[in-house]
């Protein structure tokens, strides 16, 4: 890390820092969604399919505006986060990562949806008819199987959170050291005059990680799919 | 006694199926494919939702609509083996049996040993499942469904979807676990081969109606199981007592009504069953006892029936005291000989064209 300066290190660390936060936070809701809209029928399953995809289709400065409306100081869910466990979103990482969270979680659903798709509901009727209840057929039998999904949901939703600009943005500024990420660095180099070293050296540490990403969430799925034996 | 009387509709599908097997005893559900074997099999299970009805066990009822109970799959203790087998791919096969032995909802009356050995599964446990044969396969499927402990198994085509050999090398594994665990099965199939092997009973399904049910010997003289089987397949099937063997030919004598068949059979105790199949194909009817004959096997007995078999040929129904067995005969010889209801007459049989396999002890003797 000797050739990154200071500046450099602290953007890429906020940034695999909020993307960490965001994966962390969004993977079991994820689970749950592509559990919930592959595995039951219910009054209002395109509403909600649709309502998840939104992010894939609105411009992200609709979303980080939505955000500020209901996580801002004064808006109904930022206030009662506030007061009831101290949680202070605009203007931090947490609000960072909440956004980078909400404009990936499509990406992720739909990687795991694909791969629970796959999982043959007879399986889980064998593990019942052998005495295996709910969560004890989702824990051993759905759940393992869908692994190569929500591995490579997370993987997706990882880089894209590394990325994400437009949402967050407008949902916490950019405050050096606290929601500056790479892409927002970039942007501030772009907008400072002589910056242009700057952004092409940011630019490359972008592409290195993305590669990297890459590369890595080729080599678990191969071990993942070596695992489950196909 | 297990007690099945359950319906359900399915768009244009209706289900109306209802029979008794008395426990312990292997049910057949034979019919044509869509006639409702399989829908009828996961209401048993408990898989699928019957609009009406009643499924008991013994004294335990696990649905009765009427009454509000409708236990659970997983708390049934019913063992199910599908066609398609349904290992878990991401366990080893000991994994697999584990599985089941972990959830039993009962005391074990079948240890992990006992289920490897009678199932030959010893060398197989480190296996990953895509790695197994399609019988092997279905051998650790028997094992885990035995491994949950059940007082049912259901075993839905379990044969289907191997060639004739595989289901050689299976089959055997069946008659073991029905005379040796003495299990009550309820077994899905549309070969009558293996219908013959292991059942004690039919339940006839057609497009979703039981219409017939018996124990195997008088199911198999029934009209309906005659058109599904096909004209070839036709004949009394007669659980008989052996007497002994023959010292001059070897052969088993076997007591089949109030006469006496030799057939070629692996050697067997006096007094058990073997289960002989007569096709009605095989039989020759004479109104004389004949001599200078090589047939080694002649029935007397009196003409109850004569039924129009199509192709110009007769299913005539001999009673061979209290025993009805059925040739096939042209209709012109029915006329030369002048066969009619209450005539003497005599059934020949070659030895070599019969076949007779053990059967167990448990089951009832058909009628």
């Amino acid at each position: 890390m000797m050739w990154l300066s200071p500046n450099e290190i602290e953007a890429l660390h906020l940034s695999l820092s909020v993307a960490a936060r965001s994966v962390g936070f969004s993977l079991p809701l994820a689970v749950a969604f592509a559990w919930v809209l592959t595995r039951r029928r219910f009054l209002g399953h395109t509403l909600l399919d649709a309502v998840v995809h939104l992010p894939l289709v609105l411009p992200p400065v609709v979303i980080g505006y939505l955000l500020l409306v209901l996580f801002g100081t004064r808006g109904p869910l930022g206030s009662w986060l506030q007061r009831t466990a101290g949680i202070e979103l605009i203007f931090t990482r947490n609000g960072a990562a909440l956004a980078t969270a909400v404009m990936s979680f499509p990406l992720m659903v739909r990687a795991m949806r694909i791969s629970l798709e796959n999982v043959d509901a007879g399986l889980e009727e064998a593990a019942r008819t052998l005495g295996a209840g709910a969560f004890d057929r989702f824990a051993t039998i759905t759940l393992p199987l869908m692994l190569p999904g929500v591995l490579a949901g997370a993987i997706t939703a990882f880089s894209a959170s590394l990325g994400e600009f437009g949402a967050v943005i407008t949902f916490v500024s950019n405050i050096p050291g606290e929601t500056r990420t790479l892409p927002l660095a970039l942007y501030s180099a772009l907008q400072t005059p002589g910056g242009d070293a700057a952004a092409a050296r940011l630019a490359a540490i972008s592409v290195v990680l993305g590669l990297s990403g890459l590369l890595l969430s080729e080599w678990f799925a191969r071990r993942v799919r070596r695992m489950l034996g196909r | 006694m297990l007690t099945v009387a359950v319906k359900k509709r399915r768009g244009d599908f209706k289900l109306d199926a209802q029979f008794d097997l008395p426990t312990p005893g292997v049910v057949t559900l034979f019919g044509r494919s869509g006639c409702g074997k399989t829908t009828l099999v996961n209401i048993i299970a408990g898989l699928l939702d019957a609009d009406h009805g009643r499924v008991a066990l013994d004294a335990d009822v696990l649905l009765d609509t009427e009454r509000g109970i409708d236990v659970p799959p997983e708390s049934r203790r019913i063992g199910y083996v599908f066609q398609d087998a349904r290992l878990f791919p991401h366990m080893s096969v000991a994994a697999n049996l584990r599985y089941a032995a972990r959830r039993a909802r009962a005391q074990p009356y079948v240890g992990f040993d006992a289920v490897a050995a009678l199932l030959d599964l010893g060398f197989l446990m480190d296996r990953r499942v895509h790695r197994l044969s399609g019988g092997e396969r279905q051998r650790v499927a028997i094992g885990r469904a035995l491994l949950s402990q059940p007082r049912l198994l259901l075993l839905d085509e379990p044969l289907a979807s191997l060639d004739a050999a595989r289901r050689e090398e299976v089959l055997p594994y069946l008659e073991t676990l029905r005379d040796q665990l003495a299990i009550p099965m309820v077994y899905v199939s549309h070969n009558f081969e293996e219908v013959l092997r292991l059942a004690t009973h039919i339940v006839l399904l057609e497009s979703g109606q039981t219409v017939a049910q018996g124990g195997v010997g008088e199911m198999s003289l029934n009209p309906r199981l005659r058109a599904i089987i096909g004209a070839d397949a036709v004949g009394a099937v007669i659980d008989g007592t052996v007497l002994g063997v023959d010292s001059s030919s070897g052969l088993t004598r076997v007591q089949v009504g109030s006469g006496e068949l030799r057939v070629q059979a692996a050697p067997a105790a006096v007094g058990a069953k073997l289960r002989v199949q007569l096709l009605a194909r095989d039989l020759i009817v004479a109104t004389q006892l004949p001599h200078y004959l090589s047939v080694r096997n002649s029935l007397a007995g009196l003409v109850t029936s004569i039924a129009d078999d199509g192709a110009n040929s007769d299913l005539i129904g001999i009673d061979i005291g209290g025993t009805e067995i059925m040739a096939r005969v042209t209709r012109a010889a029915t006329r030369d000989l002048s066969i009619v209801p209450g005539l003497p007459v005599w059934a020949l049989v070659k030895a070599v064209s019969l076949r007779a396999r053990p059967i167990s002890n448990a089951s009832p003797d058909a009628k």
